[in-house]
């Protein structure tokens, strides 16, 4: 790397560094928003597949069926174009004419929100099934009422044994955010792309976006794992 | 086979009143009949031995006691209340959880497998109930639990993992845990099975030192020597139902009921 590259993708007057900065901060914001949105879809997947009613846990199959089933790309598109007609129609009845479109960053989200509920469904489901028996009943012999237990000893331990698969979700959620790009959210992969075109150096900016990305998750992977280690600590003997 | 009629002798504390009474108590799971209409009372003081073999219904039986069974019918009496059930299609259901959410927290249960919570420590297991059913202080819930492990030798691993425990510790626990509750009465479920040998010792140890108290025990259990020493009261159960009852002495003496003398003696044999 030459004085210019670094110039380049440095902080000074001709430097891409603040922008790319702010990019991947960007990129970090819609990543936790998505996954946190992917959490409340996740619990009520996981509620409905667990459910007794026939009916309710079918809905939870095509729910994870349909959002796991299709490419991501093509949900963001759908998202996209569907989410604005919906909107400019909903105005147009309510009397505004004119087109409207959700904000990118809304859109994209809630996108790759729906995709990660459906992965993050199964992670509770199963970590729910592993549960034992035994310590629900204890709860309930000793008179613990439906909130209390849920709070106290369900979920603390569905929580414990679902995290090493929400740590890998919450890694492809971050690389999913990508796609954001391509409806014009200006994250951490539309910087480079911009920053590319100006100055004519794809390697040096799409190299840096890559360093980024990576630096993002090992540093948030290294959070989870010791998370994961401090309350593994008392299953372990 | 010929069977003859069962025996029943009258309880020895019939004066004191009874914690909890069981009427025609019934429980089916699809075309099994487990129970088949148990009379029973407990009363306060009592420490009965529920015994009978394996399949006769005494968990059934127990679990039905604080409700984590629901009877088919008959009724269920505890510290004077009346459970209420509601009838939907064959099956009882339970009519009012707010009820049966407080008699449980005065009916304290050991199981078999100790059942901590794993993702908390002994004095947190021991606290958790207290607190956030009894609505109790936390300080308040502290010394109480501390005392609690203290009765059955447990303060020193207050702070240790249940997995961490021998499985005679952790029994040791529950029972405490199930104690901090001040339970008017307590259900056992086999409390020693699944521990090794060496450790069962132990936690009869403990139960022994409750009996002697005059704390109400309902007990399943296999230890026949236990039972012998121990209760105040032996329900044999066969097929869900009580084949025979009354006090050791009366029943371990032979001669009172010709299935309970097969049962004890194929029990001896095989242990
Ligand atoms: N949830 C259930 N569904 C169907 N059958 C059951 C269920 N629970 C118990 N049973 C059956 O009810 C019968 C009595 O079971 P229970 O566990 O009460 O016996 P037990 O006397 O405690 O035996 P053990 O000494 O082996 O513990 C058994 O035949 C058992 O298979
Ligand atoms: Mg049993």
């Amino acid at each position: 790397m030459n004085t210019s590259s670094l110039t380049l993708v440095g902080f000074g007057p001709d430097g891409w560094g603040k922008l790319l900065v702010i990019a991947a901060g960007l990129t970090l914001i819609a990543a936790l928003c998505s996954f946190a949105i992917g959490g409340l879809l996740g619990t009520a997947g996981a509620a409905l597949k667990l459910s007794s009613a026939p009916l309710l846990r079918w809905i939870g199959t095509f729910y994870t069926t349909v959002l796991r089933g299709i490419p991501e790309i093509l949900i963001v598109y759908l998202f996209y174009f569907g989410g604005s007609l919906a909107l400019t129609h909903l105005m147009h009845l309510a009397g505004f004419p004119g087109f409207f479109s959700l904000p990118s960053f809304v859109i994209g989200v809630v996108a790759i929100g729906l995709v990660s509920g459906a992965y993050q469904t199964e992670a509770y489901r199963s970590a729910y099934l592993r549960l034992d028996r035994g310590q629900i009943e204890a709860g309930k012999a000793c008179g613990m009422s439906r909130t209390v237990l849920l709070w106290r000893i369900i979920a603390p331990q569905t929580l414990r044994f679902a995290l090493p698969a929400l740590g890998n979700i919450w890694q492809s959620v971050l690389k999913e955010t990508a796609l954001l790009s391509i409806i014009g959210l200006v994250e951490l992969l539309r910087q480079s792309t911009i920053a590319s075109g100006a100055t004519r150096q794809p390697l040096l900016f799409y190299g840096t976006a890559a360093l980024l990305y990576l630096l993002m998750g090992q540093l948030t992977g290294f959070g989870i794992r010791s998370v994961e280690k401090r309350l593994g600590r008392c299953w372990e003997r | 086979m010929e069977t003859t009629q069962p025996h029943i002798i009258p309880a020895s504390a019939a004066t004191t009143a009874p914690v909890i009474t069981t009427r025609q108590l019934t429980k089916r799971y699809g075309a099994l009949e487990v129970l088949r209409g148990i009379d029973l009372d407990a009363h306060e003081g009592e420490v009965i031995s529920i015994l009978g073999a394996s399949g006769s219904g005494k968990s059934t039986f127990l679990r039905c006691l604080n409700l984590l069974e629901i009877p088919t019918s008959g009724s269920l009496t505890v510290l004077d209340e009346n459970i209420r059930f509601r009838q939907q299609g064959n099956e009882l259901r339970i009519a009012d959880q707010k009820q049966v959410n407080r008699l449980r927290s005065q009916v304290g249960m050991v199981f078999q497998n100790f059942c901590l919570w794993s993702h908390k420590t002994v004095l947190q297991n021991v606290m958790e109930a207290p607190i956030h059913v009894q609505g109790r202080n936390r300080q308040e819930v502290r010394d109480e639990a501390q005392k609690a492990l203290d009765r059955v030798g447990m303060l020193n691993r207050a702070d240790y993992y249940p997995s961490q425990l021998s499985g005679g510790q952790q029994q040791r626990v529950a029972i405490a845990r199930a104690l901090v509750m001040q339970p008017r009465v307590l259900l056992f479920d086999e409390p020693t099975s699944a521990l090794d040998p060496q450790l069962v010792g132990e936690v009869l140890k403990v139960m022994q030192d409750l009996a002697a108290e005059g704390r109400t025990m309902l007990i399943v259990t296999h230890e026949m020597a236990f039972a012998r020493d121990v209760s105040s009261r032996i329900v044999f159960l066969e097929q869900g139902t009580v084949r025979a009852q009354g006090t050791p002495q009366a029943l371990f003496q032979g001669g009172m009921d010709e299935r309970f003398d097969q049962f004890v003696s194929h029990f001896m044999r095989k242990t």
